[in-house]
C-alpha cells in the first residue's frame, strides 16, 4: 500500500512545534520521501495553542489530510483540542507527567518528554527534540537521518549543543520503541536521496524566484503572512546585491519600488490584503506612469485585521479591481510552490514587457507551508526586460516621447541618466511627452493605449490546468491559487468512486483567458466553484468573463485551508 | 558648458501671474546651471499641487507622482541609481500633510536627496483651503471660523530629526535662494529647504509684503554656526516679527546610499541582471 502518514505536533507557541515538523520534513525529504507541512498557529509569540501537521508520502504531497495518524501533544491543551481529530487507531504520544493526562487506550503512549530532555542534559527546552525522536519511532523510521540533521543544524552552536540535541532525540526514540514493543509499526524504509530535491515554503519559493528573476530592489513593511518573503530576500541581499529598504508603511513601500523601477531596476514589494489597501493608490500610479512593478500578496482572512495568522482566498475581487479608473494589471495565483517560484519570473517579465503592475496572489496556507519538490530550475527563468531604448543619442537634451502611441499599448522607454534625452513620467493624464494635458483626443488615446495592454496580457495568459487532462466529465471543480492540490486530490477520490469529476485550475486569474475555455469545461458538465471565501469571488469572475454558469459553490471561510476529503464530501452532498 | 537654455522647457506654464513659483523656478534653474549639472543627470520627483508642476517647466528627467508621495519615489530612485542628482519638490500640503510620515523617515534615512518645499501656508491648486502651515485662526473655505489648529513647524521637526541640511529660503530673494539650493544639492545627505512662497491668489494674510518686511538672513549681521543644534532649535522657533532665512542646521552623518553594500562597487542599474547560475541559493533548502 502506498505510504500516506500524517503526524500532528501540538503545543503552545514557543514550545518548538514548528521546529519538530521542520526537522521531520528535512529528514523525509532527504531520504526518498515527500512531505507537506502545514502550520496552524495563533497570532501570539508565547502560549495559546498551535500545531504543525506533516504528511509523508512516496509521491509529491498535494494537500493536507483532515485526520493525523500520530498526534504528539507537547501540552494538555493539545490533547483537549486535537485528540478528536486523530484517525481511528491513531497513536497519541503525550507527557503524562506534565499534562496529568492518563489513558487506558493501548495506542496512547505516555512519554516523560521533559524529564527525558532534562536527564540527558538538554533541559526542558529540548522536550520537542525528544518528541521528534519519538515521532520517528512511532512510524517505524530510522533514527540516524535525524541525528545527521541535528548535527548539521546545530554545528555552529558548538559540540555540546549538538550532543544534547542528539541525546534528546535518541532518548525519545528509544523510549517510544520500548513502548511500541508489543505493536511495532509498519516500517517506513529509507529511500535514496535525490539530487535537486528541496523542502520549500511558498514564501521561500517566491523570494528565491524573485532573486533568480534579477530582483535588485525590495521595499516592504512586515505583515503576516508575507513577512517571510522580505526576510528571505534580506538574508540573500548581500550575496546578490539587492537593496532592501524597511519602509515606514506600505504606501512608501510601493512608491519606493516604483521609484527604483523608474530608475531602471527590477523591484518589488510584498504584503497582505490590509497592507495592499494602503498600496492601492500607488498601484494606480504604476498603471498611469506605465512603470513595471511586482507586488506579492499573501492573503489572510479580512476585513480589517481579520485572522492574522490564518488563510483565505478572500482578496481576489479586491486585487482585480483595486484602484480608481481603468488601468491594466495582471494577477497570477500560483497553485503550489513550483508555480510560485516560476510565477515570479513570469511576473517580472510581464511587468517589464507591458510596463504595468503585476500581482502575485498567494495566501497564508501556500506561503507558510513547506512542500518537498523535485527541484526548481533557475535556468528556466528567462529575463525579458521589454522595450528599453538604450541607444538614444542626441546633440542636446531633448524630450523623449515616453508615451508614444503604439497599437500594442507599449511604448519604448529610456532610463533616466542612461540616455542623452530626458523623460517625463506623470500621474496626471499626459501627452506623449509626459506633460500634463486635459485635451480630449489625447485623453481618449492614452486610455486606449494603456488598456490595450490588458488584451495583450490576456492573449498570452497560461490556460488552466485540467486534471485528469483529457477524460470526459460530468462535474468540473473550478479552482484557483493554493487550493490546486486539494481540488486535484478530491477529484481522484471522487473518480475512485466512479464520480466523473475533473479539476479546472487557473493560475493566471487576471486578465482571464476566454479562448478555449468552453472546450475545456465540456458541453454538458456542471461547474462547481471551490474556493476559500464567502462569495465565490473567482466563480463570479469566471462566470462574468466566460459566460459559463457556475451552478454550485463549495466555499470555506473559517480561516483553515481546504482539504481533499471535505471537498469530496461536499461534492457528494450536492449529487 | 551648461547654460540656462539647456533647461528651457516648452511646456506652457499653468501658474497664476505674479506667483512666487516663477522666482523659485529661476533660482532652481540658475542653481543647476551653476552646479554644472546636465539635464540628463537630474531627476526631479514631484507630487501634486501647483508646486509639483515645477519639473514640467524645466528640461530634466521627471517623475511627477502622487500627492505626498515624492520622497518614497525619490528614495527608491536614488538607491537604484545613486549617480543621478535627485531633487524632490512639492508644496506644504504635499510634504507636511499628506506626506508627513515620509518626510520624517526620509530625514532619518538620510538618502542623498534635495527636498524643496514651496510653503505658501495654503492649498493653492484646490483654491484656497487651510493647510498644516496655515496660522491658527486663519479663515478659509474649510475653516470659515478660523483654523482651530496651530501650524506645524517643519524646521523644528527637521532639526529634531537630525536632518542633514535644514534651510529656509524666500522667493523674494532669488540670489539667496539660488545659493541655498546649490548648497543643498552639494550637501551629501538629505537636504531640506522650506521656501516661503506667497500665494498671490488666495493667501491674503501672508503676502509678499508680509514676508518681505519680516525675513532676515540668519548670518547677515553676526556669525551663525549651523552645527549648533540647540541654537538651531531656538532660531527655528522664531516666527512673527522676525523670520530667519538661510541654513539653520547642518548635521554631518553617513548617508543611506553611502552605507548600502549592494551599491558599493556600482549602481544597481548598472549591475548585470541575474545570471542563470545560482548554485548556492538553493543549498539551504536541500
Amino acid at each position: 500500500m502506498a505510504l500516506d502518514m500524517s503526524i500532528r505536533i501540538g503545543g503552545q507557541a514557543g514550545q518548538g512545534v514548528q521546529a519538530v515538523s521542520y526537522a521531520l520534513g528535512k529528514v523525509f525529504t532527504r531520504n526518498g520521501h515527500y512531505v507537506l507541512i502545514h502550520q496552524d498557529v495563533e497570532s501570539r509569540i508565547r502560549g495559546g495553542h498551535s500545531f504543525a501537521q506533516i504528511r509523508i508520502q512516496d509521491t509529491p504531497v498535494l494537500a493536507i489530510k483532515d485526520n493525523p495518524d500520530v498526534l504528539i501533544a507537547l501540552d494538555a491543551q493539545t490533547i483537549a483540542q486535537d485528540l478528536q481529530a486523530l484517525a481511528e487507531e491513531g497513536v497519541l504520544i503525550f507527557d503524562g507527567e506534565q499534562t496529568g493526562y492518563s489513558s487506558e487506550n493501548p495506542n496512547h503512549l505516555s512519554l516523560p518528554l521533559e524529564r527525558l530532555a532534562t536527564e540527558v542534559g538538554g533541559g526542558k527546552i529540548m522536550a520537542n527534540t525528544v518528541a521528534t525522536g519519538a515521532a520517528l519511532a512511532s512510524i517505524g523510521f530510522e533514527l540516524q537521518p535525524l541525528l545527521d540533521y541535528l548535527e548539521e543544524q546545530f554545528r555552529d552552536k558548538g559540540r555540546e549543543t549538538v550532543k544534547r540535541n542528539r541525546a534528546s532525540a535518541s532518548s525519545g526514540y528509544r523510549h517510544a520503541r520500548e513502548n511500541f514493543a508489543r505493536h511495532p509499526p509498519q516500517p517506513i524504509p529509507i529511500g535514496p536521496s535525490r539530487e535537486g530535491r528541496l523542502l520549500l515554503s511558498g514564501s521561500e519559493a517566491m523570494a528565491i524566484g524573485a532573486i533568480c528573476s534579477g530582483l535588485k530592489f525590495y521595499a516592504g513593511y512586515p505583515m503576516s503572512p508575507a513577512t517571510t518573503i522580505m526576510e528571505v530576500v534580506a538574508s540573500k541581499a548581500q550575496e546578490y546585491d539587492i537593496v532592501v529598504e524597511p519602509a515606514e508603511d506600505e504606501i512608501a513601500a510601493l512608491n519606493m519600488a516604483i521609484g527604483a523601477s523608474f530608475a531602471g531596476v527590477r523591484s518589488m514589494t510584498a504584503t497582505s490584503g490590509g497592507g495592499f489597501c494602503l498600496m492601492v493608490e500607488a498601484l494606480g500610479l504604476a498603471g498611469m506612469t506605465e512603470t513595471p512593478v511586482v507586488v506579492a500578496i499573501g492573503q489572510r482572512p479580512g476585513p480589517a485585521t481579520g485572522l492574522p495568522t490564518r488563510t483565505e482566498q478572500g482578496d481576489l475581487g479586491f486585487v482585480v479591481h483595486a484602484g480608481h479608473g481603468d488601468f491594466p494589471r495582471a494577477v497570477l495565483a500560483p497553485g503550489n510552490v513550483e508555480q510560485a517560484f516560476y510565477a515570479m519570473g513570469r511576473a517580472f517579465n510581464l511587468a517589464d514587457r507591458y510596463q504595468t503592475p503585476v500581482i502575485v496572489l498567494a495566501d497564508q496556507y501556500l506561503l507558510d507551508s513547506y512542500f518537498t519538490v523535485d527541484g526548481v530550475d533557475p535556468a528556466r527563468i528567462t529575463i525579458d526586460r521589454g522595450k528599453i531604448d538604450r541607444d538614444v543619442h542626441r546633440g542636446s537634451a531633448q524630450v523623449y516621447k515616453r508615451y508614444a502611441w503604439h497599437p500594442s499599448g507599449v511604448s519604448p522607454r529610456i532610463l533616466p541618466g542612461q540616455s542623452e534625452a530626458v523623460l517625463y513620467a506623470c500621474s496626471d493624464e499626459h501627452t506623449e511627452e509626459g506633460h500634463i494635458t486635459e485635451q480630449e483626443q489625447v485623453r481618449t488615446m492614452m486610455v486606449r493605449k494603456r488598456m490595450e495592454k490588458l488584451e495583450g496580457m490576456r492573449r498570452e495568459s497560461t490556460p488552466p490546468e485540467c486534471h485528469p487532462p483529457s477524460e470526459g466529465s460530468d462535474l468540473v471543480l473550478l479552482g484557483w491559487g493554493s487550493s490546486w492540490g486539494a481540488i486535484r486530490e478530491a477529484v481522484d477520490l471522487l473518480r475512485a468512486e466512479n464520480i466523473r469529476a475533473k479539476m479546472l485550475h487557473f493560475c493566471d486569474v487576471y486578465p482571464l483567458l476566454r479562448n478555449g475555455i468552453p472546450d475545456r469545461v465540456g458541453e454538458s458538465a456542471e461547474v462547481i466553484g471551490v474556493e476559500s471565501n464567502y462569495t465565490g469571488q473567482f466563480a463570479d469572475l469566471f462566470q462574468f468573463e466566460t459566460g459559463i454558469p457556475v451552478t454550485e459553490r463549495i466555499l470555506k471561510y473559517d480561516g483553515r485551508p481546504l482539504s481533499p476529503e471535505e471537498i469530496a464530501r461536499q461534492v457528494r452532498g450536492l449529487l | 558648458m551648461v547654460s540656462l537654455e539647456d533647461y528651457e522647457s516648452k511646456d506652457p506654464i499653468a501658474w497664476c501671474p505674479g506667483c512666487g513659483n516663477f522666482s523659485l523656478l529661476s533660482a532652481l534653474k540658475e542653481a543647476l546651471v551653476g552646479l554644472g549639472k546636465k539635464p540628463k543627470e537630474i531627476v526631479m520627483v514631484s507630487g501634486i499641487g501647483q508646486a509639483s508642476k515645477t519639473p514640467h517647466y524645466l528640461m530634466c528627467n521627471t517623475f511627477n507622482g502622487l500627492h505626498g508621495r515624492t520622497l518614497p519615489v525619490a528614495t527608491g530612485l536614488k538607491l537604484a541609481n545613486h549617480e543621478l542628482t535627485v531633487l524632490a519638490e512639492g508644496g506644504d500640503g504635499d510634504g507636511y500633510a499628506e506626506g508627513g510620515n515620509h518626510f520624517i523617515h526620509a530625514m532619518r534615512r538620510n538618502v542623498d536627496i534635495t527636498y524643496l518645499v514651496h510653503n505658501n501656508q495654503i492649498y493653492g491648486l484646490t483654491k484656497g483651503q487651510t493647510s498644516p502651515t496655515s496660522e491658527m485662526g486663519y479663515v478659509s473655505k474649510t475653516t470659515p471660523w478660523g483654523s482651530p489648529n496651530p501650524p506645524e513647524n517643519p524646521l523644528l521637526l527637521a532639526i529634531a530629526s537630525d536632518c542633514s541640511f535644514v534651510a529656509r529660503g524666500f522667493t523674494g530673494d532669488v540670489a539667496h535662494l539660488r545659493q541655498l539650493i546649490k548648497e543643498g544639492v552639494r550637501n551629501r545627505g538629505f537636504s531640506f529647504i522650506d521656501i516661503l512662497q506667497p500665494c498671490v491668489s488666495f493667501n491674503r494674510v501672508n503676502t509678499f509684503q508680509w514676508y518681505k518686511s519680516r525675513v532676515y538672513k540668519i548670518d547677515d549681521t553676526e556669525a551663525y554656526d549651523p552645527s549648533d543644534r540647540m541654537t538651531a532649535f531656538g532660531r527655528a522657533q522664531e516666527w512673527g516679527e522676525r523670520i530667519p532665512i538661510g541654513l539653520l542646521y547642518r548635521s554631518v552623518r553617513p548617508t543611506r546610499d553611502e552605507q548600502e553594500p549592494a551599491i558599493r562597487t556600482s549602481s544597481l542599474v548598472k549591475q548585470p541582471l541575474a545570471t542563470t547560475s545560482f548554485p548556492k541559493l538553493l543549498e539551504a533548502f536541500k
